[in-house]
């Protein structure tokens, strides 16, 4: 990947809840277009790290711009430039899964001629077109995951951030599923996504990985495991994951 | 202002698409208002009564069946002893124990004065007490017919007579539904946009949808007022529903000017719903929140006027209505409906119920945080 601009730039980025510090001035910088993999076991502050960048949580300390825009004062700007996955499935089960590709495309702005080529499109894709006028509650839950990136990057933001977007669903539908962030990336979309396979981590262009809130390492996937002198990325999680201190 | 069209659009189709709220949202107000005006009275009848009568004399009989045929007590039987009427009241079976003395024929005529005893049950505190003041002045309708009948009444009143004679305005033949009906209407339009609006934003935090709401650059007040609205149309058909079926069924019409009525009720909506936002806004599960509303229901709602006057409560209970919504839509109702007050009257009211709109609805805005 090329050195190219960064859409991503933290400078020690922190965040207490009184005298526990879920993410301990992480310092790191993505780049335009690229696959970042972002790692660490449960309770690592992943999700945390995750939910400042996006504007959700204002940091306590250190700095950070994401598509140029401060994560202190910026960050309805901010808010305009990303789409987000959280963890939980957040569209709403009880709109029909057109019903949801409208309104979310309504709120970021997109008029009603797009939002309608926008859910064509979207749904031949997906292959979802007969179930267009079904609720989004009565979907299995790999389609929704599908379903609910394609609304995330609906109105082609700069940045996507993904939390465990993968998290319950069958090997295949993974697969597909990181086909849509493929064809995101080629786009130009930046991914910014955690996960707990380590199957997932090796597609990633670089990866980081969290330990006890502080970022331990950061490189592509092929030089961490050559620099930890083992063959797959399992093994170089294993190696890091045993030292932490904080439990599950 | 176009994010607010999604923003509605998808309110009422998650809103519509909910059969049971539909159904409850439609069915309430016609059940409240049908059934409630009926059972909840605040005549009190059915008064157990138990007699115990040592003297066993015309005089006493006759007393006894004026009682009776009053329609306000049920004889519960006749008791040879006090003590045993007692035992009725201390196992619940009976209000009142009217206890008539030996003699009582014979005093009464002889010495023209006589005691009656009349033991009150007052666990049930109203019942008892209007219980012994019918009692009361039925006695005394008998007194005075008795008198009639044995003294010679002298051309003129030994006393001044002054006899008093009250006129009933606006609910000229006191009739306790037109009364109630408009207060259970204005509490029906309360508990249904109140709870509505305080369940709706937490139910997005439990079900995780608010971070995709926060993640977009949907401004705070678009959002707020996305959840208002919908809440607000809904009410104001709810309290037409009412108002044609207080029409039909009880003949209730208002006096006053609809537009007026309207006018306040359309304010009142957005105290009431900017308060069950607010509660929103604060609570991170529904439990919570319909515990919250719960209380403040209790408070507005007893506070409130519609069963008991806020003119005889205590100094700090006036007080605090003032700070109720609730207690100005049930006199505003009352003012509009029954007695055909103007915008000029209820100018107050609206004025108050403005200000509490303003300060919630704004605080709701203040309190729901994109990023925390």
């Amino acid at each position: 990947m090329a050195q190219g601009e960064k859409v991503i730039v933290c400078d020690k980025l922190t965040k207490r809840f009184g005298d526990f510090i879920a993410t301990n001035e992480i310092t790191f910088e993505v780049n335009k277009g690229e696959i970042f993999g972002f790692l660490g076991a449960n309770g690592a502050g992943k999700t945390t790290a995750m939910r400042m960048l996006c504007g959700l949580s204002t940091p306590s300390s250190g700095k950070a711009s994401i598509a140029g825009f401060d994560v202190y004062t910026q960050t309805e700007q901010i808010k305009r430039n990303i789409g987000y996955m959280s963890q939980k499935f957040s569209l709403y089960e009880n709109l029909t899964v057109k019903e949801n590709i409208e309104f979310f495309g309504g709120i970021y702005g997109l008029t009603d001629q797009q939002i309608e080529t926008k859910t064509e499109e979207l749904l031949n894709r997906l292959g979802l077109k007969s179930e267009a006028k079904k609720l989004v509650g009565s979907l299995p839950l790999g389609w929704k995951q599908k379903l609910s990136f394609s609304v995330a990057i609906l109105h082609e933001p700069k940045i996507v951030f993904l939390d465990e977007p993968t998290g319950g669903v069958d090997p295949v539908t993974r697969r597909q599923f990181w086909d849509l962030i493929y064809e995101a990336a080629e786009r130009g979309i930046t991914i910014f996504v955690t996960t707990h396979y380590m199957d997932e981590a090796e597609y990633c262009n670089r990866i980081s990985i969290m330990v006890d809130g502080r970022i331990e390492v950061l490189d592509s996937p092929t030089n961490l495991k050559r620099s930890f002198g083992v063959s797959s990325m399992d093994e170089v999680f294993y190696q890091l994951a045993r030292s932490a201190k904080r439990g599950d | 202002m176009r994010t607010l069209r999604f923003l509605l659009k998808k309110e009422f189709r998650q809103i519509f698409r909910d059969k049971a709220i539909v159904a409850l949202i439609f069915f309430m107000p016609c059940i409240q208002l049908i059934v409630m005006p009926l059972a909840a009275d605040y005549e009190v009848r059915n008064v157990n009564l138990a007699v115990v009568d040592h003297d066993k004399s015309p005089y006493s009989q006759k007393l006894i069946s004026k009682v009776i045929a009053s329609g306000y007590f049920r004889l519960q039987g006749y008791n040879s002893s006090f003590h045993e009427a007692f035992k009725l009241i201390e196992s619940d079976k009976t209000d009142l124990i009217l206890e008539i003395p030996q003699g009582f024929e014979r005093n009464l005529i002889r010495e023209d004065k006589q005691r009656l005893f009349v033991a009150v049950n007052a666990i049930n505190g109203t019942k008892a007490n209007l219980g012994g003041s019918y009692l009361s002045s039925i006695i005394g309708a008998f007194n005075a017919d008795m008198r009639m009948q044995l003294v010679q009444q002298p051309r003129y009143s030994q006393f001044p007579v002054i006899d008093i004679v009250a006129s009933n305005w606006f609910n000229p033949v006191l009739n306790y539904k037109v009364f109630i009906v408009p207060g259970i209407l204005a509490i029906l339009v309360t508990m249904v946009g109140g709870f509505l609006s305080a369940l709706n934003i937490v139910k997005e935090k439990e079900i995780g949808t608010i971070e995709q709401i926060n993640v977009t650059p949907i401004k705070k007040h678009i959002f707020i007022l996305g959840k208002l609205i919908p809440f607000w149309v809904l009410a104001i058909i709810i309290f037409t529903i009412g108002l044609i079926l207080a029409r039909v069924i009880y003949g209730i019409a208002p006096v006053g000017s609809l537009l007026t009525l309207y006018l306040f009720i359309a304010v009142y909506l957005l105290t009431v719903l900017g308060f069950g936002l607010l509660v929103s806004t604060l609570c991170d599960t529904q439990q919570q929140a319909m515990f919250i509303m719960f209380f403040f229901m209790m408070v507005f709602i007893l506070l409130g006027g519609l069963f008991t006057s806020i003119d005889s409560m205590p100094d700090w209970a006036k007080f605090i209505t003032r700070f109720n919504p609730v207690r100005y839509m049930i006199e505003v109702m009352r003012m509009i409906i029954l007695k055909g007050s103007g915008l000029k009257d209820v100018l107050p009211h609206l004025a108050a119920v403005s200000a509490m709109a303003v300060v919630l609805n704004g605080w709701a805005i203040l309190n729901y945080k994109k990023t925390n």
